[in-house]
C-alpha cells in the first residue's frame, strides 16, 4: 500500500505548480486551468487522508469541491468569453478596470 | 399638624409661586399671535390671583396663631443622606417679601402696561416679568438653600433677559451680560458656602440646619476663632453681595437701567436686589453664631452705603441717580443686619420696596412725559404738566430723605439707632450712616429740583409734555400712600409703645430683639439720635434748594472749583476703568493667546485635523496596492496564507482551537 505522506506529497507539488503557473502565466485560460488544478490538488489531499482515517467525510467534501468548481468553470468561462470579446485579448495584464 | 384651622392655601402654597409661572408660559408660548389686550390681562391675571393666594395664606398663618408653616411637596434631589426638597414654609420673614413681592409686583406690571403699550415686544416683556415673580417667589417661599439658590439663579436669569429687552441696542445686551457675570461671582461664593454648611452639618434644610445651631451644638465664633461657621457665613455673603450689588460687585446694577423703566423698578430696586438682604436675615441664626462675619457685613454695608451716595451725587441721568440710590439703601440694610438687628433690615427692605419702585414708576413717567428724555438737564419746570407724577415723586423723596411721618424715616431710623448702639465700632458706623443720609437727603432733592422747578430746559415746540395714562398714574398712587403709611407699624415704639413689626420678626431673630432696648435711657437715645437724622435730612434738602432751585448755575460753579473730585465722582471713581484694566483685559488677553490661539487652534484644532491628514496621507500610499492587476492581488493571497502558516508551525500556541470552537 502507497503511504499517505506520497499522496500528500504529490498534492502540495500540484498545488505549487497551480500557485506559479496562476501567478506567472498571463493568459487568462492557463490561469483558469491553474486553478483548476489547484482544486484538484486540494481534492487529491482529502481522499488520501478519507482513506487514511477511514471515514467518508473527504470523499464528501470532494464531490462537493468538484460541483462548485464546475459552476465556477460556467460562470468563469462565461467572463472569459466576454472579455475576449471586448478586448480581442486575453492578456490579464489588460484586464485592470478595477485599479484605483 | 398640631393645628386645627383649616388652611387651605398653606396646604397648597405651591399655588402663589405657580399661576405667575402659568402665565409667563401661556404669555410666552402663545401670546405673539393675540392682540396687547388678551397679553395684559393673563399678565395681571395671573399676578394679582398670586397675591389674593398670597393675602390668604397670610390670613391663614395668622389665624393658626403665627405657627411657622412648613411642608415638603416632593423630593427633588435625594442622594445619599442629602436631601433636597421642594419644601415651602411660611414664616413672618416670608410673609413681609411675599406681600411686598406680590403687592409691589403686582402693581408694577399694571404700571408696565402702560408704560410698554407702545414698545415691541410685549408679550415677550410680560412672560419674562411673570416669570420672574414666579422665580421671586420661589425664592421666598423656599425652605431650603437649595430651592432658595433655584429662584436665585432664576430672577438672575430674568434680570439678564430684561435688562436685554432691548438687545438691538449694544449697550442694554452688553449691561445684561455684565449683571450675569458679576452677579455670577457672587453665586460661586454662595455655592460654595452652601456646601461647606453640607459639609459641616450634613444638611441644608433652614429648619434643621438652625435648629441644630439652637440646639447649642456649635459655639458662638468669637473673632480669635474663625472656624466654619465664618466662613460658611462669609461665602454665603459673597453670593449676597453679587446679588445686592455690595461694594465689589455693584457695578452691575448702574449699567441694568438700560432695562425698560418697569424691569429697574421691579428688579432692581424693590424686589430682587433686595434677596441678599433677605437670604442673610434668613440665615441670621448662623450670622449671629459668627461675629467676625456680621463685622463684615456691617463694613461692607456702611462703605457701600456712603460710596454709592457720593458718585449719585452727581450723575445728571434720572435713572442712574436711583441706581446709586438704590445701591445706597441695599447698604443701609446690610449694615442694619451686620449690626445685628435684622428687623430694622427687613422693614428697610419693605419701605424701600415701596418708595423706591415708586421713585422708580415716577422717574419712567417723567421720562414718558418727555418723550424718552433722561438727562436731568434737558428737563426742568415738569412741576405744573405732570402734577400726579410730581406729588407722588415728592412724596417717595421725603420718604427716602427720611422726613418724619414717612415710611423711610421710620426704617432709617432704627438702623441708625441700631448701628449706634453695636459694640463694635458702632459709633462709626453710625456717622457714615448719618453722613450718608445727609448725601441721600442731597442728591434726592436735587433729582426734584432739576427735574420739576426752574424753568424747562428741553425743547418746547418738538416735546410735548403729557401726563400719563390712568394705569400709570394708578400704581403710583397707591405707592404713595404706601410709602406714607408703611412705617407707621413703628409709630407707637416712638411714644414708648410696642414696636410692632420688630415684635411680630422678633421670634425668628431670637435674642436680637428690636431697636428700641425698652429702658428709659435708650428711648431717650433713640428719640435724639431720630432728631439729629432728620436735622442731617433738612441740611441736604436745603442744600439741594440753594444750589439747584435759589441759586441755579452755582452748582457748576462749586463744580469747577472741586475739578478733581467732581471728575472722580462723575466717573464714578474710575471702579469700571479699574475693573476692565484689572480683570477683563486680561481675561480677555487669556482667552484670546491662550486658550483660543495657544490651546483651541493650536493642540485641539492642530490634534484633530493632525489626525484628519495623517490618515488621509496613509490612504493615499496604501491605495496604491490595489492596483487592478489581478497576478498581484493572487500574490497578497499567497504571502498571506503562506504568513498565516508560518505563525501555525512556529508558534504552536496560536494554531489550538479557541474554547468555544471545540465540539
Amino acid at each position: 500500500m502507497v503511504p499517505t505522506s506520497y499522496y500528500i506529497v504529490l498534492s502540495a507539488i500540484l498545488f505549487g505548480l497551480g500557485v506559479f503557473a496562476f501567478i506567472f502565466k498571463r493568459n487568462l485560460i492557463t490561469m483558469f486551468m491553474s486553478i483548476e488544478l489547484m482544486l484538484n490538488a486540494v481534492n487529491l489531499a482529502f481522499v488520501a487522508f478519507s482513506q487514511a482515517l477511514g471515514k467518508p467525510d473527504g470523499q464528501v467534501f470532494v464531490l462537493f469541491v468538484i460541483v462548485v468548481a464546475a459552476a465556477e468553470a460556467a460562470v468563469g468561462l462565461g467572463i472569459i468569453i466576454l472579455i475576449a470579446r471586448n478586448r480581442q485579448s486575453l492578456n490579464v495584464e489588460r484586464v485592470d478596470l478595477l485599479k484605483l | 399638624m398640631p393645628t386645627t384651622i383649616f388652611t387651605p392655601m398653606l396646604d397648597y402654597l405651591w399655588i402663589i409661586p405657580l399661576l405667575p409661572l402659568l402665565g409667563s408660559a401661556v404669555n410666552g408660548l402663545l401670546g405673539s399671535k393675540w392682540p396687547n389686550k388678551t397679553v395684559t390681562w393673563v399678565a395681571i391675571g395671573s399676578t394679582g390671583l398670586s397675591f389674593l393666594c398670597a393675602l390668604e395664606a397670610v390670613r391663614e398663618f395668622f389665624a393658626s396663631g403665627q405657627v411657622p408653616f412648613r411642608k415638603e411637596f416632593f423630593t427633588w434631589i435625594a442622594a445619599g443622606n442629602f436631601r433636597a426638597g421642594f419644601d415651602l414654609q411660611m414664616d413672618q420673614l416670608t410673609v413681609v417679601m411675599v406681600l411686598v413681592v406680590t403687592g409691589v409686583g403686582w402693581l408694577i406690571h399694571i404700571y408696565a402696561t402702560g408704560y410698554m403699550a407702545h414698545e415691541g415686544g410685549y408679550y415677550r416683556f410680560f412672560s419674562y416679568l411673570n416669570l420672574f415673580m414666579f422665580f421671586m417667589l420661589i425664592l421666598v417661599l423656599a425652605a431650603n438653600y437649595v430651592l432658595l439658590f433655584v429662584g436665585w439663579e432664576g430672577v438672575g436669569l430674568c434680570s439678564y433677559l430684561l435688562i436685554g429687552f432691548y438687545f438691538l441696542k449694544k449697550s442694554a445686551s452688553n449691561a445684561g451680560n455684565k449683571a450675569f457675570i458679576v452677579t455670577r461671582i457672587g453665586d460661586f461664593g454662595f455655592m460654595l458656602g452652601m456646601l461647606l454648611l453640607f459639609r459641616a452639618f450634613g444638611t441644608l434644610d433652614f429648619q434643621t440646619l438652625f435648629d441644630a445651631q439652637h440646639a447649642g451644638g456649635w459655639p458662638v465664633e468669637t473673632s480669635g476663632q474663625l472656624g466654619t461657621l465664618t466662613f460658611a457665613c462669609l461665602l454665603l455673603f459673597m453670593g449676597a453681595c453679587g446679588k445686592s450689588a455690595q461694594l465689589p460687585l455693584y457695578v452691575w446694577l448702574p449699567d441694568a437701567m438700560e432695562g425698560p423703566t418697569p424691569v429697574s423698578a421691579l428688579i432692581h430696586a424693590a424686589t430682587m436686589v433686595t434677596a441678599g438682604v433677605y437670604m442673610v436675615a434668613r440665615s441670621n441664626v448662623l450670622f449671629t453664631r459668627a461675629p467676625t462675619a456680621m463685622l463684615v457685613v456691617a463694613i461692607i454695608g456702611c462703605a457701600t452705603a456712603f460710596f454709592a451716595a457720593t458718585i449719585g451725587l452727581v450723575q445728571t441721568d434720572i435713572k442712574k441717580v436711583l441706581a446709586y440710590s438704590t445701591i445706597s439703601q441695599l447698604g443701609y440694610m446690610f449694615l442694619a443686619c451686620g449690626v445685628g438687628v435684622y428687623t430694622a433690615g427687613i422693614f428697610h427692605l419693605m419701605t424701600h420696596a415701596f418708595f423706591k419702585a415708586l421713585l422708580f414708576l415716577a422717574a419712567g413717567s417723567v421720562i414718558h412725559a418727555v418723550g424718552g428724555e433722561q438727562d436731568m438737564r434737558s428737563m426742568g419746570g415738569l412741576y405744573k404738566k405732570i402734577p400726579y407724577t410730581f406729588w407722588t415723586m415728592l412724596i417717595a423723596t421725603l420718604a427716602i430723605a427720611g422726613i418724619p411721618v414717612f415710611a423711610g424715616f421710620f426704617s432709617k431710623d432704627a438702623i441708625l439707632f441700631g448701628a449706634f448702639q453695636s459694640e463694635s465700632g458702632g459709633h462709626i458706623l453710625y456717622a457714615f450712616g448719618l453722613l450718608t443720609a445727609l448725601l441721600t437727603s442731597f442728591y434726592m432733592f436735587r433729582l426734584i429740583f432739576l427735574t420739576f422747578s426752574g424753568k424747562p430746559r428741553y425743547d418746547e415746540h418738538k416735546v410735548h409734555v403729557h401726563e400719563s395714562p390712568w394705569n400709570m398714574l394708578g400704581p403710583l398712587v397707591v405707592l404713595a400712600v404706601l410709602s406714607v403709611i408703611g412705617g407707621w407699624f413703628a409709630f407707637p415704639a416712638f411714644f414708648k409703645g410696642p414696636d410692632y413689626f420688630a415684635n411680630f420678626l422678633g421670634p425668628l431673630f431670637g435674642a436680637h430683639k428690636a431697636a428700641g432696648g425698652g429702658t428709659e435711657a435708650a428711648h431717650n437715645l433713640e428719640l435724639i439720635l431720630a432728631g439729629v437724622a432728620v436735622v442731617a435730612a433738612a441740611i441736604g434738602l436745603l442744600v439741594a434748594y440753594w444750589l439747584y432751585s435759589r441759586q441755579p448755575g452755582k452748582a457748576d460753579e462749586l463744580a469747577k472749583s472741586m475739578q478733581p473730585a467732581y471728575k472722580t465722582l462723575l466717573n464714578k471713581y474710575y471702579v469700571d476703568e479699574l475693573y476692565d484694566a484689572a480683570v477683563v483685559r486680561p481675561l480677555v488677553w487669556l482667552s484670546t493667546q491662550v486658550f483660543w490661539k495657544a490651546a483651541d487652534v493650536g493642540a485641539i484644532d492642530a490634534a484633530v485635523n493632525g489626525i484628519a491628514s495623517g490618515t488621509t496621507a496613509i490612504g493615499d500610499g496604501v491605495r496604491h496596492t490595489q492596483s487592478g492587476n489581478t497576478r498581484s492581488y493572487a500574490v497578497w493571497v499567497v504571502v498571506g496564507a503562506i504568513v498565516i502558516l508560518g505563525i501555525v508551525f512556529f508558534w504552536p500556541s496560536l494554531g489550538k482551537p479557541v474554547a468555544g470552537m471545540v465540539r
